[in-house]
């Protein structure tokens, strides 16, 4: 079964995508309930 | 000084790290295949993917320790950082991501890698699904590398997450 993992474009992409996902959780979940 | 030295060779070590895991994906995932249909791929899995890989797996293991070392030293605490607390949580997930990826590098990768090279007996079909789970725990590592390097250039001191 192909993945995006099995291209280097998908590879990137989805490290793109989960960096902006941690981002907003780690904004909006962690540093903000911490102050 | 001593944590400016610790934090220069985990960099020093993660830039070996990751820049053989890059080498892997980026350069000789794609040139093994045709090297393999022009009979010349024996240079590549006898020389210089053994070797790519034993710099590969040390230099993710010693990143790993320099990284730890350094947080507990610092005052971040290694437990602040893998509970994500407060101002800890930046670093703390570039610390998780790092985690995961040592953890693909020397459970996933390098055993079922010693299958593919032929470094240990395997047969054909062994050998064939050891290289899909090395490939995609490879991937997984390359596409985990992009957040973890932000957060980590993110959670270092002087930084923070940039405000949107």
């Amino acid at each position: 079964m192909k993945t995006p993992l099995d291209s280097i474009t998908g590879t990137i992409i989805s490290g793109l995508i989960l960096t902006v996902i941690l981002y907003f959780f780690v904004v909006n979940f962690l540093v903000k309930t911490a102050v | 000084m001593e944590l400016t030295i610790v934090r220069w060779l985990h960099i020093f070590a993660g830039i070996i790290w990751i820049g053989l895991l890059y080498y892997f994906n980026f350069v000789q995932a794609v040139a093994l295949p045709k090297a393999k249909a022009d009979n010349t791929a024996a240079g590549i899995t006898k020389h210089v993917a053994p070797q790519a890989l034993l710099w590969f797996r040390w230099a993710a293991l010693a990143t790993w320790l320099l990284g730890a070392y350094y947080l507990e030293r610092s005052g971040v605490g290694l437990g602040n950082a893998f509970m994500l607390k407060g101002a800890a949580a930046s670093i703390g997930v570039g610390a998780w991501l790092g985690t995961i990826m040592l953890f693909n590098v020397w459970v996933l990768i390098w055993p079922n890698q010693k299958k593919v090279l032929g470094l240990v007996q395997a047969d054909d079909a062994t050998k064939a699904k050891a290289a899909r789970v090395a490939f995609l725990a490879s991937r997984t590592n390359t596409m985990l590398s992009l957040p973890m390097l932000f957060f980590m250039v993110a959670g270092s001191v002087g930084h923070g997450l940039p405000q949107m």
